[in-house]
């Protein structure tokens, strides 16, 4: 598996090939903490006003303006405020963060105590998903450096600023990675999402403002002070600033975690070129799922020839999201009937039950699915699906219900022989199955 | 409520007052765990004392919950609430390797399906089933972020992957 930038200098993956990348001395050798140091000379509104003009926007998939959100907290709240990290990547085909937290974590750690320097919070939780246990044994002794080094503790290097941080386990719930599941789930009940508004900035951990971002919107933090947000922002385009962490996978020569700057261009040079082209040399590229499985399937032509550019906005505009930058490819031989089945199954299991439109709708799809593949699928079926997806999509209480309806509507769109075929013959259209 | 009729979560829990007991060790582990959270919010350390009681005891089992319920001041229903709602906690009996086989899409296209089969008819047993002997439970779950490297499982805390049937064997063969 590869590990590299291209098209950039490396700036997330900086220390990941260095020998001890992940230890104290090889993160200050390489300039780590330089940047707190930097910040805790600042005024936490001059903080937020570099992270505003950075155009860093949330890596763990929904993409929204981190300035803004760390904005949102009430500076005047006598409450304790909480910075959490969203280290339960469970989105399938993103496995990106797993390697910023195994061979970088400082690189988390200083950025989320410059983020709890500028909004007054005196505590921290890494959310990790329970899965990554080796991950959570990392970050305990990086924190545990930290806290000796005076980087944690009470009166960070002299400023007079208290700050701890702590590593907390997920059980195994892809909903906890939805930032109000996450919450409940680190107040020790279930995985369910909460209303909002109140958003987490104002109404939190314990109903407290908190601030809850991905573990590489954490690591970008100390190279937006480090560079200024202005010069970050540069290393992608005016509304994507930055570089960002691809994980690709699927039928690919090199499948890997890239750092690419925002605004690439473009995606077939990406899977053709740099990622070594397809697996086997005689399949054809069929479809692409380009930002984790919660956004829409693309089709070989909306990629082969149309300059997709790797961006928040060049992923809209060819039809689908960037979410995660968890890009999984499929060969011709890849029956998409199947592929979505396995991520309707996906949904219905992580379907944390609490709201009916998406308990039920996952339950239903996953049968029709299964009645499909089974030979008797019947022609009214797909406007089945489709009208389950309208009565789930926008209507169930959190995102998961949007991400679950998203992969059929568009499979159906972008592959109706795929439908069409398993329907009218019982079987899939290339033989797989 | 012993001899409860076999349901989904609880066929096999026979219901106890009994409260398991750790020894010093561990208790000042999970103590180590409660000076994480606020002294008034000692629930949010149920989690993390769930996955500890399943590393001791090998499950989630009831004299296991009784304690954590005397420990955390909680209800035992409180427990059993959170508890059956995450899909590592196990709430019966698995074999002393328990081998998670990811399922999830790009695991799923790189070749799962064979290595899954492979692992089955080794065994001898179906997905969700504990070997006779006890020493192998194998189980099928969604996505564990390793999809680079995939097809993947996951053998207690330990990542497996790019498998082939022939690294599967090896493993296999290697745990005692």
């Amino acid at each position: 598996m590869e590990i590299k930038a291209i098209g950039c200098e490396p700036l997330q993956l900086k220390r990941v090939h260095l020998e001890n990348g992940h230890t104290l001395k090889v993160y200050q050798q390489t300039g780590g903490y330089e940047s707190l140091k930097k910040a805790l000379k600042m005024s936490p509104a001059d903080i937020i006003e570099e992270v505003k003009k950075s155009a860093l926007r949330g890596r763990g998939g929904a993409g929204f303006p981190t300035g803004m959100k760390w904005s949102f907290v009430p500076k005047d709240n006598p409450k304790p405020k909480y910075v959490v990290c969203n280290a339960d990547e469970s989105e399938p085909g993103s496995f990106k963060d797993r390697y910023l937290m195994e061979r970088d974590p400082h690189s988390m750690i200083e950025g989320m105590i410059i983020a709890a320097w500028a909004l007054g919070s005196n505590t921290g939780y890494v959310y990790t998903r329970g899965e990554y246990k080796y991950l959570i044994d990392i970050m305990d002794v990086a924190l545990a450096e930290a806290r000796e080094a005076g980087f944690l503790g009470r009166n960070v290097l002299g400023s007079g600023f208290d700050i701890d941080i702590h590593t907390h386990t997920g059980a195994g719930a892809y909903i906890c990675g939805e930032e109000t599941a996450l919450l409940s789930s680190l107040e020790g009940f279930r995985g369910h999402p909460r209303m909002k508004p109140p958003f987490p900035a104002v109404e939190g951990l314990y109903a407290s403002p908190t601030i809850v971002n991905n573990v590489e919107t954490f690591t970008s933090v100390p190279q937006i002070i480090e560079m200024g947000g202005e010069t970050w922002r540069s290393l992608g385009t005016e509304k994507s600033g930055g570089t960002k962490l691809w994980s690709i996978s699927g039928h690919v020569k090199r499948p890997g975690v890239y750092e690419l700057p925002m605004g690439y261009a473009d995606m077939e040079k990406f899977i053709m070129e740099d990622c070594g082209g397809m697996l086997r040399d005689d399949k054809k590229l069929k479809a692409v799922i380009p930002g984790g499985s919660s956004v829409y399937i693309m089709n070989a032509g909306q990629i082969l020839g149309k300059n997709v550019t790797l961006d928040y906005e060049g992923l809209v505009e060819a039809g689908s999201m960037l979410g995660t930058g968890g890009m999984m490819v499929m060969d011709e031989t890849v029956d998409v009937v199947d592929t979505t089945k396995n991520l309707t199954e996906f949904y219905k299991h992580e379907s944390c039950g609490w709201c009916t439109p998406c308990r039920e709708g996952t339950d239903w799809l996953v049968k029709i699915f299964t009645r499909i593949t089974s030979g008797g699928g019947r022609e009214e079926d797909i406007q089945l699906m489709l009208d389950l997806c309208d009565n789930i999509e926008g209507k169930s209480f959190c995102p998961l219900g949007d991400a679950a309806a998203w992969p059929i509507q568009s499979a159906i769109r972008q592959f109706p022989d795929d439908f069409k075929n398993w329907i009218a013959n019982g079987a899939s259209s290339n033989g797989a199955h | 409520m012993a001899g409860a009729t076999a349901t989904s979560y609880t066929d096999q829990i026979v219901y106890t007052d009994e409260i398991a007991d750790f020894s010093p060790e561990i208790i000042a582990e999970m103590e180590s765990h409660l000076a994480k959270y606020p002294p008034e919010r000692k629930r949010s350390a149920l989690i993390p004392l769930l996955m500890l009681v399943q590393r001791e005891r090998g499950w989630i089992d009831n004299p296991g919950v009784n304690f954590l319920a005397h420990f955390l001041d909680l209800e035992v229903t409180d427990v059993w609430e959170t508890a059956t709602f995450y899909s590592m906690l196990n709430m019966r009996p698995v074999g002393r390797h328990h081998i998670q086989i990811c399922k999830t899409l790009s695991c799923r296209i790189m070749g799962e399906p064979e290595i899954t089969e492979h692992i089955c008819s080794k065994l001898g047993v179906h997905p969700g089933e504990t070997t006779e002997d006890g020493k192998f439970t194998v189980s099928l779950v969604e996505c564990l972020g390793s999809c680079g490297t995939a097809p993947m499982m996951q053998i207690g805390f330990d990542y497996h992957e790019d498998l082939t049937t022939e690294k599967v064997d090896q493993i296999l063969s290697s745990l005692g």
